[in-house]
């Protein structure tokens, strides 16, 4: 369901499938399990390979958020595809974490139209 | 309203059950030829319903059944009414309020409602504490020929 990938500074986090309700438990205690243990400064996120998420994601970005908050870290999604980004805008969680698109290096903030 | 074609179906209310409700949805709405945002948009509108169903409604209770009739109406708009005899919601408009959860240490986003709202043209929801409650969502699809189309 997820794959880690630990360098440097950041925990790249990739998650696949569909993220709704019946996966999301398992996720976030997989991917707790690794913060805590690492503690990284970055904890990315990277959507590019899940390819359905419902509110029960938002869920699950933002207890991750409440997370790195309390020892400091940033938190940020990467390549949502545009259903994702369309559930994230609804959700604000645009204010929560930093999202960007991998494949031109830029922050895309307001690329949801 | 007239009905051109329907569809009716029911099963337990599991949380692997999940994507199989939402995908059963969008598989019969794809005979109106609707654009991949609009088919995202009724797939995550129905996840949610669906979720509330299983996470809020059926809470403690493992033999919960969930219905749902989706029918395709004139002018190209798909209803679907989702209907659960679970703990029903005592006050909807605070269900309803974007952000607020009756389950948030399961990290419940508050959210379900919001999204079925924007992602559908027309949401209602009727409920009776101890009896259920039943969702009602249109959406008009709009072909990929239409001019009108945004």
């Amino acid at each position: 369901m997820l794959e880690l990938k630990q360098e440097e500074n950041t925990l790249t986090v990739f998650l696949s499938g569909e993220l709704d309700h019946h996966h999301a438990k398992e996720i976030r205690e997989e991917v707790d399990f690794a913060v805590r243990e690492q503690r990284p400064p970055t904890v990315v996120l990277d959507f590019r390979r899940v390819t359905f998420m419902d509110s029960s994601g938002i869920g699950l970005i933002m207890g991750r958020s409440h997370l790195m908050e309390e020892y400091g870290g940033t938190l940020e999604i990467h390549n949502p595809s545009p259903q994702i980004r369309k559930v994230l805008r609804i959700s604000g969680t645009d204010r929560l974490a930093v999202i960007r698109n991998q494949t031109n290096g830029k922050d895309v903030p307001h690329a949801y139209h | 309203m007239h009905t051109i074609n329907e569809l009716k179906c029911s099963f337990p209310a599991r949380s692997q059950n999940e994507s199989f409700a939402r995908t059963m949805v969008c598989a019969f709405a794809a005979q109106l030829d609707p654009t991949v945002e609009e088919l995202a948009d009724l797939r995550t509108a129905v996840s949610e319903a669906v979720t509330n169903s299983i996470v809020h409604a059926y809470r403690g209770m493992d033999d919960g059944i969930i219905a749902i009739t989706v029918r395709l109406l004139p002018d190209s708009v798909i209803y679907v009414r989702i209907t659960d005899k679970g703990c029903g919601i005592a006050d909807i408009p605070k269900a309803m309020q974007p952000l607020y959860s009756s389950a948030p240490a399961e990290e419940r986003a508050g959210l379900g409602f919001t999204v079925m709202e924007s992602f559908t043209d027309k949401l209602s929801v009727r409920s009776t504490v101890g009896k259920g409650t039943t969702v009602t969502m249109r959406k008009r699809m709009r072909h990929e020929s239409d001019p009108a189309r945004d």
